[in-house]
Protein backbone atom coordinates (compact mmCIF):
# COMPACT_ATOMS: atom_id res chain seq x y z
CA UNK A 1 0.00 0.00 0.00
CA UNK A 2 1.48 3.54 -0.92
CA UNK A 3 1.17 5.77 2.08
CA UNK A 4 2.13 8.69 0.01
CA UNK A 5 -0.58 9.76 -1.74
CA UNK A 6 -2.43 12.16 0.69
CA UNK A 7 -0.78 14.53 3.00
CA UNK A 8 -3.18 13.77 5.68
CA UNK A 9 -1.99 10.28 5.84
CA UNK A 10 0.27 9.38 8.27
CA UNK A 11 2.65 5.86 7.06
CA UNK A 12 1.94 3.14 9.42
CA UNK A 13 5.83 3.69 11.01
CA UNK A 14 4.88 7.70 11.62
CA UNK A 15 6.35 9.07 8.31
CA UNK A 16 5.11 11.62 6.26
CA UNK A 17 6.13 10.81 3.08
CA UNK A 18 5.11 13.87 1.20
CA UNK A 19 7.25 16.13 3.45
CA UNK A 20 10.00 14.07 3.39
CA UNK A 21 9.76 14.02 -0.67
CA UNK A 22 9.51 18.11 -0.21
CA UNK A 23 12.74 17.47 1.50
CA UNK A 24 14.30 15.62 -1.18
CA UNK A 25 13.41 18.60 -3.42
CA UNK A 26 15.20 21.24 -1.66
CA UNK A 27 18.19 18.36 -1.48
CA UNK A 28 17.99 19.45 -5.33
CA UNK A 29 18.16 22.99 -4.98
CA UNK A 30 21.07 25.35 -4.77
CA UNK A 31 22.59 25.97 -1.85
CA UNK A 32 22.80 28.51 0.44
CA UNK A 33 24.95 29.21 3.39
CA UNK A 34 24.17 31.53 6.79
CA UNK A 35 26.28 32.59 8.85
CA UNK A 36 25.87 34.82 12.20
CA UNK A 37 28.83 36.89 13.80
CA UNK A 38 29.27 39.61 16.47
CA UNK A 39 27.44 42.82 14.48
CA UNK A 40 26.05 40.73 11.19
CA UNK A 41 24.89 37.73 9.90
CA UNK A 42 25.97 36.75 5.99
CA UNK A 43 24.09 34.82 3.55
CA UNK A 44 25.56 33.49 0.44
CA UNK A 45 24.21 31.28 -2.06
CA UNK A 46 25.49 29.60 -5.04
CA UNK A 47 24.20 31.13 -8.49
CA UNK A 48 23.68 27.88 -10.61
CA UNK A 49 25.06 28.64 -13.96
CA UNK A 50 22.23 30.20 -16.00
CA UNK A 51 21.26 29.29 -19.99
CA UNK A 52 23.11 31.48 -22.28
CA UNK A 53 19.84 33.35 -23.31
CA UNK A 54 18.71 34.21 -20.00
CA UNK A 55 19.13 38.15 -18.44
CA UNK A 56 21.51 36.88 -15.30
CA UNK A 57 19.97 40.08 -13.13
CA UNK A 58 16.58 38.65 -13.08
CA UNK A 59 17.66 35.83 -10.99
CA UNK A 60 17.83 37.43 -7.16
CA UNK A 61 18.08 34.33 -4.94
CA UNK A 62 18.76 36.44 -1.86
CA UNK A 63 15.12 38.86 -1.11
CA UNK A 64 14.48 41.30 1.01
CA UNK A 65 11.74 40.59 3.58
CA UNK A 66 11.54 43.71 5.51
CA UNK A 67 13.29 46.95 6.57
CA UNK A 68 16.27 44.94 8.21
CA UNK A 69 15.58 41.46 7.21
CA UNK A 70 16.67 39.02 4.05
CA UNK A 71 15.83 35.78 3.32
CA UNK A 72 17.47 33.03 1.14
CA UNK A 73 16.12 29.80 0.12
CA UNK A 74 16.61 26.42 -1.09
CA UNK A 75 13.96 24.31 -3.58
CA UNK A 76 11.44 25.12 -5.64
CA UNK A 77 11.69 28.60 -7.01
CA UNK A 78 8.41 28.93 -8.25
CA UNK A 79 7.06 27.92 -4.04
CA UNK A 80 9.66 30.16 -2.99
CA UNK A 81 7.93 33.21 -4.44
CA UNK A 82 4.65 32.33 -2.92
CA UNK A 83 6.12 31.78 0.45
CA UNK A 84 7.73 35.30 0.51
CA UNK A 85 5.22 37.65 -0.34
CA UNK A 86 2.91 35.87 2.02
CA UNK A 87 5.82 36.55 4.39
CA UNK A 88 6.29 40.51 3.01
CA UNK A 89 2.98 40.77 3.62
CA UNK A 90 2.50 39.63 6.89
CA UNK A 91 5.54 42.04 7.86
CA UNK A 92 4.01 45.01 6.77
CA UNK A 93 0.36 44.31 7.90
CA UNK A 94 1.85 43.60 11.64
CA UNK A 95 3.88 47.25 10.89
CA UNK A 96 -0.05 48.60 9.91
CA UNK A 97 -1.72 46.83 13.39
CA UNK A 98 1.10 46.73 15.81
CA UNK A 99 2.53 50.15 14.85
CA UNK A 100 6.00 48.37 14.82
CA UNK A 101 8.08 46.19 13.18
CA UNK A 102 7.65 42.37 13.69
CA UNK A 103 11.23 40.87 15.19
CA UNK A 104 12.57 38.35 13.50
CA UNK A 105 11.38 35.53 15.64
CA UNK A 106 8.21 36.40 14.55
CA UNK A 107 8.40 36.40 11.25
CA UNK A 108 10.80 33.30 11.57
CA UNK A 109 7.50 31.87 13.50
CA UNK A 110 5.08 32.92 10.62
CA UNK A 111 7.39 31.32 8.04
CA UNK A 112 7.18 27.98 9.73
CA UNK A 113 3.64 28.00 10.62
CA UNK A 114 2.66 28.73 7.29
CA UNK A 115 4.97 25.78 6.27
CA UNK A 116 3.33 23.57 8.55
CA UNK A 117 -0.01 24.38 7.69
CA UNK A 118 0.24 23.10 4.14
CA UNK A 119 1.31 19.70 5.65
CA UNK A 120 -1.90 18.96 7.22
CA UNK A 121 -4.58 20.59 5.04
CA UNK A 122 -6.45 18.27 2.15
CA UNK A 123 -5.64 18.56 -1.30
CA UNK A 124 -2.45 20.74 -0.49
CA UNK A 125 1.10 19.86 -0.71
CA UNK A 126 4.01 20.92 1.42
CA UNK A 127 6.20 23.69 0.03
CA UNK A 128 9.48 22.40 -1.28
CA UNK A 129 11.64 24.80 0.23
CA UNK A 130 13.91 25.53 2.96
CA UNK A 131 14.77 28.83 3.80
CA UNK A 132 17.73 30.80 5.87
CA UNK A 133 16.01 34.16 7.19
CA UNK A 134 17.88 36.29 9.01
CA UNK A 135 18.33 40.01 10.12
CA UNK A 136 18.30 42.09 13.32
CA UNK A 137 15.01 42.50 15.23
CA UNK A 138 15.30 46.32 15.52
CA UNK A 139 18.40 49.42 15.35
CA UNK A 140 20.37 48.41 18.32
CA UNK A 141 19.45 44.16 18.24
CA UNK A 142 21.65 41.52 18.02
CA UNK A 143 22.09 39.69 14.63
CA UNK A 144 19.87 36.18 14.09
CA UNK A 145 19.98 33.40 11.57
CA UNK A 146 16.56 30.76 11.56
CA UNK A 147 16.33 28.25 9.40
CA UNK A 148 12.96 26.82 8.43
CA UNK A 149 12.29 23.65 6.54
CA UNK A 150 9.16 21.93 4.46
CA UNK A 151 8.19 20.08 7.85
CA UNK A 152 7.57 23.72 9.38
CA UNK A 153 9.89 23.41 12.01
CA UNK A 154 11.80 26.97 12.81
CA UNK A 155 15.32 26.91 14.96
CA UNK A 156 18.18 29.15 15.39
CA UNK A 157 21.04 28.60 14.68
CA UNK A 158 24.90 30.57 14.57
CA UNK A 159 25.82 29.26 10.82
CA UNK A 160 23.47 26.55 8.70
CA UNK A 161 23.02 25.34 5.12
CA UNK A 162 20.62 24.67 3.33
CA UNK A 163 20.08 22.98 -0.29
CA UNK A 164 22.42 20.81 -2.41
CA UNK A 165 23.45 17.16 -1.86
CA UNK A 166 26.44 18.44 0.09
CA UNK A 167 24.45 20.12 2.83
CA UNK A 168 25.22 17.30 5.68
CA UNK A 169 29.43 17.77 4.52
CA UNK A 170 29.36 21.62 4.61
CA UNK A 171 27.76 21.50 7.67
CA UNK A 172 30.59 19.40 9.55
CA UNK A 173 33.26 21.99 7.48
CA UNK A 174 31.08 25.00 9.31
CA UNK A 175 31.44 23.13 12.82
CA UNK A 176 34.93 22.87 12.35
CA UNK A 177 35.86 26.14 11.34
CA UNK A 178 33.12 28.29 12.84
CA UNK A 179 34.04 30.81 16.01
CA UNK A 180 31.65 32.58 18.09
CA UNK A 181 31.93 36.73 17.80
CA UNK A 182 33.65 36.57 14.46
CA UNK A 183 34.14 40.05 12.99
CA UNK A 184 32.16 40.72 9.30
CA UNK A 185 35.14 40.16 7.23
CA UNK A 186 36.02 36.62 9.31
CA UNK A 187 32.20 35.69 8.37
CA UNK A 188 32.16 36.34 4.79
CA UNK A 189 35.55 35.13 4.38
CA UNK A 190 33.93 31.44 5.89
CA UNK A 191 30.62 32.19 3.97
CA UNK A 192 32.42 32.20 0.36
CA UNK A 193 35.20 29.42 1.91
CA UNK A 194 32.25 27.17 2.66
CA UNK A 195 30.36 27.43 -0.73
CA UNK A 196 33.50 27.40 -2.66
CA UNK A 197 33.42 23.41 -1.72
CA UNK A 198 30.46 22.99 -3.65
CA UNK A 199 30.55 25.83 -6.16
CA UNK A 200 32.80 26.23 -9.29
CA UNK A 201 35.60 29.01 -8.72
CA UNK A 202 34.29 32.61 -9.09
CA UNK A 203 32.48 35.50 -8.12
CA UNK A 204 29.47 34.80 -10.97
CA UNK A 205 28.89 31.97 -9.53
CA UNK A 206 27.87 33.08 -6.03
CA UNK A 207 25.78 36.23 -4.34
CA UNK A 208 26.41 37.28 -1.02
CA UNK A 209 24.39 39.95 1.41
CA UNK A 210 25.34 41.39 4.79
CA UNK A 211 22.93 42.80 7.36
CA UNK A 212 24.72 44.72 10.12
CA UNK A 213 23.79 45.62 13.49
CA UNK A 214 21.59 48.70 13.00
CA UNK A 215 19.78 47.10 10.09
CA UNK A 216 21.76 48.58 7.38
CA UNK A 217 21.37 45.77 4.17
CA UNK A 218 24.27 45.25 1.68
CA UNK A 219 24.60 42.79 -1.52
CA UNK A 220 28.58 42.40 -2.05
CA UNK A 221 29.78 43.79 -5.68
CA UNK A 222 31.25 41.07 -7.77
CA UNK A 223 34.59 42.29 -7.49
CA UNK A 224 34.33 42.06 -3.86
CA UNK A 225 33.64 38.82 -3.86
CA UNK A 226 36.54 37.98 -6.21
CA UNK A 227 38.88 39.20 -4.16
CA UNK A 228 38.15 37.43 -1.47
CA UNK A 229 37.91 34.40 -3.75
CA UNK A 230 41.60 34.69 -4.98
CA UNK A 231 42.91 35.19 -1.29
CA UNK A 232 41.01 31.88 -0.33
CA UNK A 233 42.07 30.12 -3.57
CA UNK A 234 45.78 31.18 -2.94
CA UNK A 235 46.17 30.82 0.54
CA UNK A 236 44.74 26.73 -0.37
CA UNK A 237 47.77 26.93 -3.03
CA UNK A 238 50.47 27.50 -0.44
CA UNK A 239 49.11 24.76 1.63
CA UNK A 240 49.20 22.57 -1.42
CA UNK A 241 52.90 23.60 -2.42
CA UNK A 242 54.66 22.44 0.14
CA UNK A 243 52.87 19.00 0.33
CA UNK A 244 53.93 19.03 -3.27
CA UNK A 245 57.27 19.88 -3.14
CA UNK A 246 57.39 16.92 0.30
CA UNK A 247 55.63 14.44 -2.28
CA UNK A 248 57.78 14.84 -5.34
CA UNK A 249 55.36 17.58 -7.43
CA UNK A 250 52.31 14.88 -7.42
CA UNK A 251 49.71 15.29 -4.85
CA UNK A 252 46.38 13.94 -4.40
CA UNK A 253 45.44 16.77 -1.81
CA UNK A 254 42.85 18.60 -3.74
CA UNK B 1 -13.09 72.91 8.78
CA UNK B 2 -9.55 70.99 8.10
CA UNK B 3 -7.42 73.55 5.82
CA UNK B 4 -5.10 71.96 3.17
CA UNK B 5 -2.68 73.51 0.80
CA UNK B 6 -0.08 72.56 -1.81
CA UNK B 7 1.51 74.36 -4.27
CA UNK B 8 4.02 72.98 -7.11
CA UNK B 9 7.22 74.98 -7.89
CA UNK B 10 10.54 74.70 -10.40
CA UNK B 11 12.05 71.85 -8.40
CA UNK B 12 9.64 70.71 -6.02
CA UNK B 13 5.86 70.91 -4.43
CA UNK B 14 4.74 72.85 -0.87
CA UNK B 15 1.97 71.19 1.02
CA UNK B 16 0.65 72.98 4.20
CA UNK B 17 -2.12 72.37 6.55
CA UNK B 18 -3.77 73.23 9.49
CA UNK B 19 -2.77 71.76 13.14
CA UNK B 20 -6.38 72.23 14.79
CA UNK B 21 -8.00 68.86 15.99
CA UNK B 22 -11.92 70.14 17.56
CA UNK B 23 -15.07 68.71 17.55
CA UNK B 24 -18.20 71.20 18.72
CA UNK B 25 -16.92 73.74 21.43
CA UNK B 26 -13.94 71.37 22.26
CA UNK B 27 -10.13 71.95 21.15
CA UNK B 28 -8.26 68.27 21.44
CA UNK B 29 -4.80 69.58 19.93
CA UNK B 30 -3.35 72.33 18.14
CA UNK B 31 -0.08 70.68 17.01
CA UNK B 32 -1.94 67.72 14.98
CA UNK B 33 0.43 66.80 11.76
CA UNK B 34 -2.36 66.68 9.45
CA UNK B 35 0.14 66.22 6.44
CA UNK B 36 1.63 62.31 6.53
CA UNK B 37 4.55 61.27 4.58
CA UNK B 38 4.23 58.25 2.06
CA UNK B 39 7.53 57.76 0.82
CA UNK B 40 10.49 59.23 1.15
CA UNK B 41 9.87 61.63 -1.94
CA UNK B 42 5.74 61.91 -1.32
CA UNK B 43 3.40 62.98 1.10
CA UNK B 44 -0.27 63.63 1.84
CA UNK B 45 -1.88 66.63 3.10
CA UNK B 46 -5.62 65.47 4.45
CA UNK B 47 -8.84 67.08 5.78
CA UNK B 48 -11.03 64.75 7.25
CA UNK B 49 -12.02 63.23 10.58
CA UNK B 50 -8.67 62.29 12.77
CA UNK B 51 -9.65 58.08 12.01
CA UNK B 52 -9.98 58.46 8.62
CA UNK B 53 -6.79 60.34 8.08
CA UNK B 54 -5.30 57.99 9.94
CA UNK B 55 -6.35 54.84 8.56
CA UNK B 56 -6.16 55.64 5.18
CA UNK B 57 -2.80 57.09 5.13
CA UNK B 58 -1.12 54.05 6.59
CA UNK B 59 -2.95 51.86 4.75
CA UNK B 60 -1.60 53.31 1.64
CA UNK B 61 1.81 53.78 3.19
CA UNK B 62 2.55 50.15 4.01
CA UNK B 63 1.44 49.05 0.59
CA UNK B 64 3.69 51.52 -0.93
CA UNK B 65 6.20 49.71 1.06
CA UNK B 66 5.43 46.25 0.00
CA UNK B 67 5.40 47.61 -3.56
CA UNK B 68 8.94 48.50 -3.25
CA UNK B 69 9.55 45.64 -1.39
CA UNK B 70 8.40 43.47 -4.12
CA UNK B 71 10.45 45.69 -6.55
CA UNK B 72 13.80 45.44 -5.39
CA UNK B 73 13.70 48.81 -4.45
CA UNK B 74 11.72 50.61 -7.02
CA UNK B 75 9.06 53.18 -5.76
CA UNK B 76 6.27 53.92 -7.76
CA UNK B 77 5.80 57.30 -9.22
CA UNK B 78 3.63 59.89 -8.11
CA UNK B 79 1.01 59.66 -10.73
CA UNK B 80 0.83 55.50 -9.83
CA UNK B 81 0.89 56.61 -6.39
CA UNK B 82 -1.89 59.46 -7.11
CA UNK B 83 -4.32 56.42 -9.00
CA UNK B 84 -3.74 53.39 -6.21
CA UNK B 85 -4.89 55.73 -3.47
CA UNK B 86 -8.32 57.03 -5.87
CA UNK B 87 -8.72 53.29 -6.67
CA UNK B 88 -8.60 52.62 -2.55
CA UNK B 89 -11.41 55.51 -2.44
CA UNK B 90 -13.31 54.69 -4.97
CA UNK B 91 -13.44 51.07 -3.94
CA UNK B 92 -14.70 51.73 -0.43
CA UNK B 93 -16.97 54.56 -1.62
CA UNK B 94 -19.76 51.95 -1.97
CA UNK B 95 -19.01 49.87 1.09
CA UNK B 96 -17.43 51.85 3.79
CA UNK B 97 -16.16 55.00 2.56
CA UNK B 98 -12.79 57.27 3.59
CA UNK B 99 -14.40 60.88 4.21
CA UNK B 100 -10.72 61.94 3.31
CA UNK B 101 -10.13 64.84 0.78
CA UNK B 102 -6.45 64.85 -0.19
CA UNK B 103 -3.60 66.68 -1.98
CA UNK B 104 -0.42 64.32 -2.93
CA UNK B 105 2.21 65.72 -3.92
CA UNK B 106 6.06 64.03 -5.18
CA UNK B 107 8.93 64.50 -6.81
CA UNK B 108 10.00 61.92 -9.36
CA UNK B 109 13.49 61.51 -10.66
CA UNK B 110 12.23 62.05 -14.36
CA UNK B 111 9.00 63.75 -13.94
CA UNK B 112 9.98 66.26 -11.39
CA UNK B 113 7.34 67.73 -9.03
CA UNK B 114 4.12 66.77 -9.01
CA UNK B 115 0.55 67.63 -7.30
CA UNK B 116 -2.69 65.46 -7.36
CA UNK B 117 -6.02 66.72 -6.03
CA UNK B 118 -8.29 63.95 -4.90
CA UNK B 119 -11.76 64.26 -3.21
CA UNK B 120 -13.77 61.88 -0.78
CA UNK B 121 -15.78 60.82 -3.98
CA UNK B 122 -12.99 59.41 -5.62
CA UNK B 123 -12.27 62.20 -7.97
CA UNK B 124 -8.76 63.06 -8.98
CA UNK B 125 -7.28 65.60 -11.00
CA UNK B 126 -3.30 66.39 -11.70
CA UNK B 127 -3.32 70.06 -10.81
CA UNK B 128 -0.40 73.02 -10.09
CA UNK B 129 -1.96 74.15 -7.39
CA UNK B 130 -4.84 73.07 -4.61
CA UNK B 131 -6.85 73.37 -1.90
CA UNK B 132 -9.87 71.79 0.15
CA UNK B 133 -11.62 72.91 2.66
CA UNK B 134 -13.69 76.16 3.53
CA UNK B 135 -9.87 77.87 2.78
CA UNK B 136 -10.38 76.82 -0.23
CA UNK B 137 -12.98 80.28 -0.49
CA UNK B 138 -10.35 82.09 0.25
CA UNK B 139 -6.90 80.86 -0.95
CA UNK B 140 -8.00 79.68 -4.36
CA UNK B 141 -7.88 82.70 -5.91
CA UNK B 142 -4.66 84.01 -4.27
CA UNK B 143 -3.11 80.81 -5.65
CA UNK B 144 -4.55 81.56 -9.21
CA UNK B 145 -3.50 84.98 -9.37
CA UNK B 146 0.29 84.56 -8.27
CA UNK B 147 0.82 81.23 -9.60
CA UNK B 148 3.78 80.73 -12.23
CA UNK B 149 5.60 77.98 -14.00
CA UNK B 150 9.26 79.20 -12.85
CA UNK B 151 8.35 79.76 -9.40
CA UNK B 152 11.45 78.97 -6.81
CA UNK B 153 11.28 77.33 -3.27
CA UNK B 154 11.05 80.55 -1.40
CA UNK B 155 8.13 82.39 -3.97
CA UNK B 156 6.35 79.10 -3.17
CA UNK B 157 6.50 79.76 0.34
CA UNK B 158 5.47 83.19 0.15
CA UNK B 159 2.19 82.53 -2.11
CA UNK B 160 1.75 79.85 0.46
CA UNK B 161 2.09 81.97 3.44
CA UNK B 162 -0.18 85.20 2.11
CA UNK B 163 -2.74 82.35 1.87
CA UNK B 164 -2.02 81.62 5.57
CA UNK B 165 -2.21 85.11 6.42
CA UNK B 166 -5.27 85.54 4.24
CA UNK B 167 -6.96 82.73 6.52
CA UNK B 168 -5.89 84.38 10.05
CA UNK B 169 -7.86 87.28 8.77
CA UNK B 170 -10.92 86.44 7.12
CA UNK B 171 -11.55 82.63 8.15
CA UNK B 172 -14.12 82.28 11.43
CA UNK B 173 -12.74 80.19 12.53
CA UNK B 174 -9.39 80.20 14.46
CA UNK B 175 -6.78 77.93 12.75
CA UNK B 176 -3.63 79.75 14.58
CA UNK B 177 -1.07 76.72 13.99
CA UNK B 178 0.02 75.72 10.52
CA UNK B 179 2.14 72.87 9.49
CA UNK B 180 4.33 73.33 6.16
CA UNK B 181 6.97 70.78 4.10
CA UNK B 182 8.58 70.69 1.50
CA UNK B 183 9.22 68.18 -1.06
CA UNK B 184 12.27 68.07 -3.11
CA UNK B 185 14.61 65.74 -4.74
CA UNK B 186 16.64 65.73 -1.69
CA UNK B 187 12.89 63.73 -0.29
CA UNK B 188 9.95 65.10 2.41
CA UNK B 189 11.08 68.18 5.10
CA UNK B 190 9.05 70.18 7.39
CA UNK B 191 9.57 73.59 6.36
CA UNK B 192 8.10 75.20 9.37
CA UNK B 193 5.31 74.77 12.30
CA UNK B 194 3.10 76.53 14.64
CA UNK B 195 2.77 73.68 16.94
CA UNK B 196 5.52 70.93 17.62
CA UNK B 197 3.65 67.35 17.04
CA UNK B 198 6.35 65.71 18.96
CA UNK B 199 4.77 67.83 22.65
CA UNK B 200 2.41 65.46 24.16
Amino acid sequence: MSYDRAITVFSPDGHLFQVEYAMEAVRRGSTAVGIKGKDCVVLAVERRALAKLQEARTIRKIVSVDERSVLAFAGLTADARVLIQKIRVEAQSYRLTMEDSPSIDYLARYLARTQQQYTQRGGVRPFGIASLFCGVSSDDGAPELYQTDPAGTHSRWKAQVIGGRNAKSLREFLEKQYQDGMEETACVRLAIQALLEVVDSGAKTMEVCVVRRGGKKETMEEDAIETIVKEIEAEQEEKRAPAAAASGGDSEYV
Amino acid sequence: MDTVLAITYKGGVVLAADQSNARSIISYQSNLDKIKELTSHSAMGVAGPNCDLVRFTEYIAKNLALYQLNHDGTQLSTKAQANFCRSELADALRKGPYQVNLLLGGFDEKAGPSLYFMDYLAALEKVNFGSHGYASSFCLSIMDKEYREDLSEEDALKIIDYCIHEIHTRFLISQPNFMVKVIDKDGVRVSKFGGDPADT
